[in-house]
């Protein structure tokens, strides 16, 4: 379960910030990261990613477990991506500049090595924004940031709801299954797979029966409290913008014309050193 | 939109994305290399059927993104497939009374109809379409991936969401179900 991330108080720059313009500033960062292929502007939003990163005072040790495991995913799907089409570069830059032949349809090409380190680029861009956004972003401020974006606040709540109920579903889920295990239902590999999701349905029912349950419980509860009777409502959570928010979220918006930027001057989402 | 949605929806996609979250987090079946039975599929086509599209999106939603940043990055394709799965099973909400307690064979076949189908727009065309479009993907490999999804995601989904709404039905009460004595 530690491998969970999850908010960490500091006090630092980044934590300072509300939680909009986190959310804000991942949002627009997310975004700018997934629409261009230029190798340069990856390499600038990296680095500046991890010099954000440095700023909120959190440690590698905190993060390593994630980063580890998105680092296993990404190799997975580069081995993938090499297998099944290892001329992807070649159709994407339009030359073929092979290093060397290994064997049947497989070689190393300058211009796929090329492709795949771009396509490494575009999630290490992300990544440690993304990693700040959730460890540094304070879950109460989440639904009144979301609301103060524009989104409404009913669905903010559902939001809210969502990350408050899950520790108790958590809980509900473990207390479940160690009945079940009791009982000789096992998840483990020790049973066969179709075993094993017969299994799981055991311990679903009572966890999704009790959960339809709770939505009962608290829906009544919000009803009887007037919930949603006005068109808008105030969060205690939330804090005015300071100056320090509007140049991070001026920040992001200026990588986004960055980005936006290349495409047009590179004529197209892939920045061709090959020419 | 705004208007329409009850608090009971609003609770309900709270809910949804929290089981969904944690049961696509903490129960994972590995079937073979990087791909896990997802049984918060079964769950959030239950939540499609019981409240409607509108739940069954946001609860897909809020879910999977939960999900992904629990890793440390979001993967937005899958996210927005996930939502879409959840509309498209709620479609067929009208056709299931599963309020009155109707789940029998009909009602299973237009469910396990609609979800596959729903399994096979979100996998084969939505997820792969966006990781082209984003990510510049080699079509093969994603004939390839979306194929395991979909297949894996369809079969958990028939045995986890026919089980599930099968006992949901057996906890309604049914429209006539008290006779009158003579």
């Amino acid at each position: 379960m530690s491998a969970t991330l999850s908010y960490i108080k500091k006090k630092s720059p980044v934590h300072g910030l509300t939680g909009s313009t986190k959310f804000i500033f991942f949002l627009v960062w997310s975004l700018a990261a997934m629409i261009t292929y230029d190798t340069r502007v990856l390499v600038a939003m990296f680095l500046m990613g991890v010099a954000f990163f440095k700023m909120s005072k959190l440690t590698w040790k905190d993060v390593r477990f994630a980063v580890l495991f998105m680092v296993w995913l990404i190799v997975v799907n580069l081995v993938a991506l090499f297998l099944f089409a290892p001329e992807q570069g070649v159709e994407i830059y339009g030359t073929r500049t092979e290093i060397v032949h290994l064997f049947w349809r497989y070689s190393i090409i300058a211009e796929e090595m090329f492709y795949l380190f771009n396509f490494t680029l575009k999630y290490l861009a992300v990544i440690p924004v993304a990693l700040l956004f959730i460890l540094a972003t304070d879950p109460s401020e989440f639904a009144a940031s979301l609301n103060k974006i524009g989104v409404s606040y009913k669905v903010g709540y559902s939001v809210a709801i969502a990350l408050r109920y899950i520790p108790d579903v958590q809980r509900d889920f473990r207390e479940i299954s160690q009945a079940q295990q009791a009982r000789g239902i096992d998840l483990s590999k020790k049973d066969k797979l179709t075993a094993r999701l017969k299994n799981s349905a055991a311990i679903l029912f009572p966890l999704v029966l009790s959960s339809l349950d709770r939505i009962e419980v608290i829906s009544n509860a919000m009803e009887l409290r007037g919930f949603g009777k006005k068109k808008k409502r105030t969060w205690i959570v939330e804090r005015p913008f300071k100056k320090a928010d509007y140049t991070a979220i001026l920040t992001a918006v200026c990588m986004m014309i960055v980005s936006l930027g290349c495409i047009w001057l590179n004529g197209g989402r892939f920045w061709n050193p090959f020419i | 939109m705004d208007k329409k949605i009850t608090i009971k929806s609003i609770v309900a996609i709270g809910i949804g994305a929290a089981l969904f979250f944690v049961v696509g987090r903490f129960i994972a079946i590995p079937i073979f290399a990087n791909t896990t039975a997802n049984l918060q599929y079964g769950i959030l086509s239950v939540f499609s059927i019981i409240f409607g599209p509108l739940v069954g999106a946001l609860a897909g939603f809020i879910g999977h993104t939960l999900i992904d940043l629990s890793w440390g990055g979001p993967w937005w394709s899958w996210i927005i497939a996930s939502a879409v799965f959840g509309v498209l099973v709620g479609l067929v909400k009208k056709k299931i009374d599963i309020e009155n307690g109707k789940f029998g064979k009909k009602e299973i076949i237009t469910f396990n109809v609609a979800q596959v189908i729903a399994h096979a727009i979100c996998w084969i065309v939505i997820a792969s379409a966006l990781d082209v479009i984003i990510y510049k993907e080699a079509i093969s490999k994603l004939v390839g991936q979306s194929l395991i999804a979909f297949a894996a995601n369809s079969v958990t989904t028939a045995i986890v969401g026919t089980l599930l709404l099968l006992a949901y039905a057996k906890t309604r009460t049914k429209a006539g179900s008290l006779q009158k004595e003579d």
